[in-house]
This record gives C-alpha cells, sequence and structure tokens, in this order.
C-alpha cells in the first residue's frame, strides 16, 4: 500500500462493545502462523465468533446488518497486548478504514496508522451513543473528517481526538513511514558517526 | 535542570523532526524473530531496498519452535515455512541468526541481554511487544509492528513521538517468597493495565537498586502489560557487572570507555517526570493474576474481588473475567484447582527463575494429575541449568525438561491448553485464549509460586512451602 492522503472517511459502523480487547482476542496467535497477511481476515475475532462448538456466537462480525461497515466501534484501551500488525491488518482484511474508540494501546494505533487506518478517540458518552446508534441504526453512514477532527453521525456531531503528529500524517499523507525515513540518509549517517557505541566500541565478532 | 534517560537516550539518537511532528529516531539494535518479520522482509523485497546495518540487526527463533524435539522440517508444516523464510533473509541479507544449532538460540528477550547484546544507552526495536525488557539495562527499547520492522531494516530508523516519563519507586525491601514478578503484578493492579498510555516508566528506588539483572528484565518485561510501551532501570554496577565478559559486550580495551557512556546516560539526581507512583514492597505478598488481563491480580492471602465493591470502570472487564474463567466472586485466591504449570517465557525463563522455581520442587512431588512443564529461555539458560543440575531436581520432581523457546506463553507451537484447563503460569498475559484454548484459563504467578501450585495441586502461598 502506498501512501496517500486521508482527510474523510464516510460509511457504515460495526460495533464491538467491551473494555480491554486484546490483540489475541482480535487475532489468536495460531493463525499468525503464516509468513504473509493475507490469510488473516477470516480468522479476525476467532475465537469470539464461534462457540466451542463451532457455532456463529452472533458477533457484530457476522451480522448482516453491518456487512460492509468501514468504521469500527469500541470502548477503552482498544488493541492492547501484542505488538502483532496481523491484528489491523486481519481488520483491514475484513474491511475495516477507521477505528472509533474511547482510547487505544499505543502500539496498535501505531501499527493502524502504519497502514493507513486512522485511530481516534471520543468521549465515553459519546463512544455509547455511537455504540447505540450503530446497534439500532446500523444502516447509518459515519462521516469521520481528520481536519476538523468531527464525526458526523445520526444528525450529531461529536469531537474526536488524536496526536497531532499521528493526524498530520494522515493529512499530508506520510503514513507509509518508509519512504520519508529514507529521504533522511544523510542525516541517518550522521547520527551513526556520532554513536559511541557504533565508533568507539562497535560490537565484537561475539 | 537535570535530565532522564530517556530525553537523553532519545535526543543522542534524533535524527530529524518529521513534518508531521513525531522524530526520526536511530535504532541501535534492532532484534527479529520468526513472526512479525516475513512480511517485512517482502515489503523490503517488493521495493528493492537492503538491509541498512545488517550488523546491529540480529535474528533468533523462539515463538512457532516446538519444545520437545529439535528434528527438522517441524511437524507443523506453517512453522516450518516460518522458519525457513527467516533462515533465507537472515542469509540474504547477512544477517546473525542464533538458530537451533547455534547453541545459542532462544527467546529474543533472553539472548538480548544474555549474549550482551542488549547495552545502556542503546535504542532497541524488535517486532513484539515485551522488547520493553532490555530497558532493564538503561536502554529504550520497545515493540513496533511488521511496517516499522520494515521502516527499520531499510533505515535504522523509525518515525516515533516522545513518550512522557512516569518514575515508579520501589521502596523497601521484599519480603522472603516475593519476588520480582510480584513488584510488577502489584504495579500493574495498582495503575491498570491502561495506566501507562504515552509514559515510559522508570523503576528505581531501594528494592529496584537491590535487584540483580535477571529480576530487572522481570519487572522491565511486563512494562508494556501496564500500558507503557518502554520500561527502564537506570544502569548501575550491577548492569556494568552483569555485562562483562558477554561475548558482544565490549572487550577490554574499550570496557572504560562504554561505561563511561553507559554512567553518563543515566538520569541525573535532579532529573524531572511527567508523573511519580510510589510502591511499598514490604507490604507485598505473593501475587496472582487471575482473570483475563494482567491487572486483574490479587495476593495469595486475598479473596477474588466482588464486582459491586470495585469502581464502576473496572466492572464490566471483572464481569467478562468471571463469565470466562468460572471462579466465584469471593473464594479465596489460593486453594485454586491447577491442572498444567508452565515455567518459562521472556518474563520468567532465566536461570534464577529457574533455580527459585526449582529450590520448591527439590525433594517434591508434582500433583498426580497436574501437567508440568519447565522451559528454559535459551540453549545458555539450559545449558547452565544442567550444568548445576536443575533439570535432575526438575525431572525427579516430575516435571518435563523442554527445549528453549516461547513454548506455552502463546498458542503458537505445540504447548498448548487444552479445553478448560487452568494453568499456573509464569508468563505474561493471561489473556482468553492466549495459551492456544479458547476456553483455557491462565494464572500468571511467580516461578516458584508455579511450582508451588504444580506440587500442590492448587494455588498455595509458596512461603508457606519454602518455610
Amino acid at each position: 500500500m502506498s501512501s496517500s492522503v486521508i482527510r474523510q472517511l464516510k460509511g457504515r459502523a460495526v460495533p464491538v462493545r467491551g473494555n480491554d480487547i486484546d490483540t489475541d482476542r482480535i487475532i489468536p496467535a495460531r493463525f499468525m502462523k503464516t509468513v504473509s497477511f493475507d490469510s488473516l481476515g477470516q480468522h479476525v475475532f476467532h475465537d469470539v465468533r464461534r462457540d466451542p462448538q463451532g457455532k456463529p456466537t452472533g458477533h457484530p462480525f457476522d451480522d448482516p446488518r453491518h456487512a460492509g461497515a468501514v468504521i469500527l466501534l469500541a470502548n477503552r484501551n482498544f488493541g492492547c497486548g501484542s505488538s502483532r500488525e496481523h491484528a489491523p491488518q486481519a481488520l483491514a482484511a475484513w474491511g475495516i478504514r477507521a477505528v472509533v474508540a474511547e482510547s487505544f494501546a499505543e502500539i496498535f494505533a501505531g501499527n493502524c496508522t502504519a497502514i493507513g487506518i486512522p485511530a481516534v478517540e471520543v468521549e465515553a458518552a459519546d463512544a455509547e451513543a455511537l455504540l447505540r446508534l450503530a446497534e439500532t441504526r446500523p444502516e447509518t453512514d459515519l462521516d469521520l473528517d481528520l481536519e476538523a477532527l468531527r464525526l458526523q453521525a445520526g444528525g450529531k456531531s461529536y469531537p474526536v481526538r488524536m496526536p497531532e503528529a499521528r493526524r498530520k500524517v494522515f493529512l499530508i499523507g506520510s503514513w507509509d513511514t518508509m519512504g520519508l525515513l529514507l529521504e533522511g540518509r544523510s542525516e541517518i549517517a550522521a547520527v551513526a558517526a556520532r554513536l559511541p557505541y557504533l565508533a568507539e566500541f562497535p560490537y565484537p565478532r561475539g | 535542570m537535570g535530565k532522564n534517560l530517556l530525553d537523553k537516550v532519545w535526543d543522542l539518537h534524533t535524527v530529524r523532526r518529521l513534518p508531521s511532528g513525531e522524530d526520526q529516531l536511530f535504532i541501535g539494535l534492532h532484534l527479529v524473530h520468526e513472526v512479525t518479520s516475513p512480511q517485512a522482509f517482502a515489503m523490503l523485497e517488493a521495493r528493492g531496498i537492503g538491509v541498512l546495518h545488517p550488523k546491529r540487526t540480529f535474528a533468533t527463533a523462539d515463538h512457532i519452535i516446538p519444545t520437545d524435539s529439535s528434528s527438522r522440517p517441524f511437524a507443523d508444516r506453517l512453522a516450518e515455512e516460518m522458519m525457513r523464510a527467516l533462515e533465507a533473509n537472515a542469509a540474504r541479507y547477512g544477517i546473525r541468526f542464533f538458530g537451533p544449532g547455534s547453541g545459542l538460540q532462544g527467546i529474543v528477550h533472553v539472548i538480548g541481554p544474555e549474549l550482551g547484546l542488549s547495552q545502556p544507552g542503546l535504542t532497541i526495536a524488535c517486532g513484539d511487544s515485551h522488547t520493553s525488557t532490555h530497558g532493564a539495562l538503561g536502554a529504550i527499547a520497545f515493540g513496533i509492528g511488521t511496517s516499522q520492522v520494515r521502516d527499520v531494516l531499510a533505515t535504522q530508523t523509525l518515525s516515533l513521538a516522545r513518550p512522557k516519563v512516569r518514575r515508579i519507586e520501589v521502596r523497601g525491601r521484599l519480603r522472603a517468597g516475593v519476588y520480582a514478578k510480584d513488584v510488577i503484578l502489584g504495579i500493574i493492579a495498582s495503575l491498570g493495565v491502561n495506566g501507562g498510555l504515552g509514559h515510559a516508566y522508570e523503576y528505581g528506588g531501594q528494592a529496584v537498586e537491590a535487584m540483580s539483572m535477571e529480576e530487572r528484565l522481570t519487572i522491565c518485561n511486563m512494562s508494556i502489560e501496564g500500558g507503557a510501551r518502554v520500561g527502564y532501570i537506570n544502569p548501575d554496577q550491577t548492569t556494568f557487572a552483569y555485562l562483562q565478559g558477554r561475548p558482544f559486550a565490549p572487550h577490554d580495551g574499550q570496557w572504560e570507555k562504554a561505561v563511561r557512556f553507559w554512567r553518563g546516560v543515566a538520569s541525573d539526581p535532579d532529573a524531572t517526570y511527567d508523573d511519580r507512583f510510589v510502591l511499598e514492597a514490604d507490604r507485598l505478598q505473593p501475587m496472582v493474576a487471575w482473570g483475563i488481563n494482567p491487572g486483574q491480580a490479587a495476593g495469595v492471602e486475598e479473596k477474588l474481588p466482588l464486582p459491586g465493591e470495585r469502581p464502576a470502570a473496572e466492572r464490566e472487564t471483572l464481569e467478562k473475567a468471571y463469565a470466562h474463567t468460572g471462579f466465584t466472586p469471593g473464594a479465596p485466591v489460593a486453594g485454586t484447582r491447577v491442572d498444567v504449570a508452565f515455567i518459562g517465557s521472556c518474563t520468567n525463563g532465566r536461570l534464577s527463575d529457574l533455580r527459585e522455581a526449582a529450590r520448591v520442587a527439590r525433594g517434591r512431588k508434582v500433583a498426580g494429575r497436574v501437567r508440568a512443564l519447565v522451559v528454559p529461555g535459551s540453549q545458555r539458560v539450559a545449558d547452565a541449568a544442567q550444568a548445576e543440575g536443575l533439570d535432575q531436581v526438575f525431572r525427579e520432581a516430575g516435571f518435563q525438561w523442554r527445549l528453549p523457546g516461547c513454548s506455552m506463553c502463546l498458542g503458537m507451537n505445540p504447548d498448548v491448553l487444552v479445553g478448560e484447563e487452568v494453568c499456573a503460569s509464569s508468563s505474561n498475559r493471561n489473556f482468553i485464549g492466549r495459551q492456544g484454548s479458547p476456553r483455557g484459563r491462565t494464572l500468571l504467578m511467580s516461578p516458584a509460586m508455579v511450582a508451588a501450585a504444580a506440587i500442590a495441586g492448587q494455588v498455595t502461598d509458596v512461603r508457606e512451602v519454602l518455610s
């Protein structure tokens, strides 16, 4: 995926209630035995979408009313746990393009950013209102505006937050960081030259 | 006004300010393993870019490694494919790979410190959230995602925002039978699993200063379980003594220069912090994280919490925890039945952990129905433990002595829970499904407490066993 400017995002939402939804819940480790990200979409939220007998549990990701949703709604500390980028990759493969929650685990939010998925925060009361809206009127479009830091839905406007640097990354289209980092080649070499552990006591052969 | 270690190390490694306002930060050591790297190498290949600093990049295999047999190909075709990808990528880009045949293989967060790769004043990145472990040596170390692994491979840098720093002061002395694991579980239980968001944790105080390097590694390892991506301890004489003579530590001619640099990165006595927290060590008792996140922990003398008596913000996750575990609110923690015991992981798979567990296991027997595993964190740990006869102590007590790897910490290899088994585990996460069974239950505790639980067949206060 190459970097592009992301200012706005509009679409339906899928509500995933609960605090501290961890990355093992989003994509259980056993499905990470792969050298690509291609197969992850089918396993997203695997263990909470089926009961021990394999029967569907009625998880929002299986609810036909939320098919085609692009915004995931959640509560506090969403994505806590491991650093696996497999978690946002699995959500993206299902169709998620943005995540709106009360708060995020830091590595998860960074991993979302790295693949072009804005992770924005809302107040707890607004999260509740949005979750309820998506549950009762799933056909409603949510309109996320990163420039204005607003989310419009069901005739209401909600303020959203994200770290300013992270917001800029979307507004200037530099979320795919590698190209940008490569541009700093000469400065990278200058830092390497001044680091004592590279210049004065590098690793012996071991 | 003095500076803290984070600010010193950050300033030293800042390449430039990026248009977003984040910093481009140089990474002094990049550790790579088989799970989060293959896609990153594929992205490099797709863009025709090489690895900028292969001599600052080291690889090992740990997550998918079977611990009962080292024979190749692995029985699991997918695991074999991941292993081959790592071997091929390391060979292709000139990266030193500590494979099973090297005698140096092990869990990435065990081998970095024990080989002397992790040093004070470095920035260290690895595609694994428990990279915070290496902060015990006075490094700024953090977990990254796969796109960032790609960035480090290609540029030896990352785009990052500087975190705030919270000083966590652990005062007093730990009582016998109370370990570093209990300290970090106590901190997370106090500050919450998201209490560290946006922060690095600097651990200090009398109890931390008195700790060995291996105990400090346990503390920093679980920083991320408290929401802090980075956790570190200022380098001191314990740090330098630990590093001296290790294979990748500076040798004689360079040692003095290195120590001078390392001393200089420690937080100044008058350093400022964004926040402070104090924990009284002498009040701590052995902890058990019984719920579905590591913050849901209680002392072994305590009872499981009543949701109605806890703050509203905790209630929802507490109710979920009871729904999953089937435990009874208000029931005593001690006496909880245990089916499996796991001693190992990047949190507690080092020699001193195995020694403490062996003290408990020596001359005793694992309860009949308990499946008990000891999995050394690395081949060097295994060798050292065997040289002391610890493997024999464990075997005679009825534990299985396994080959090094992540094992039962996460369900990516054949060591998994079955059905609703309850596991006393010295690992770091008790998330639902973490140990491979969607209905399995995990009780996090110190290695000595796990050994005591294995022998009693239930959660037991290790202090009673040792006294």
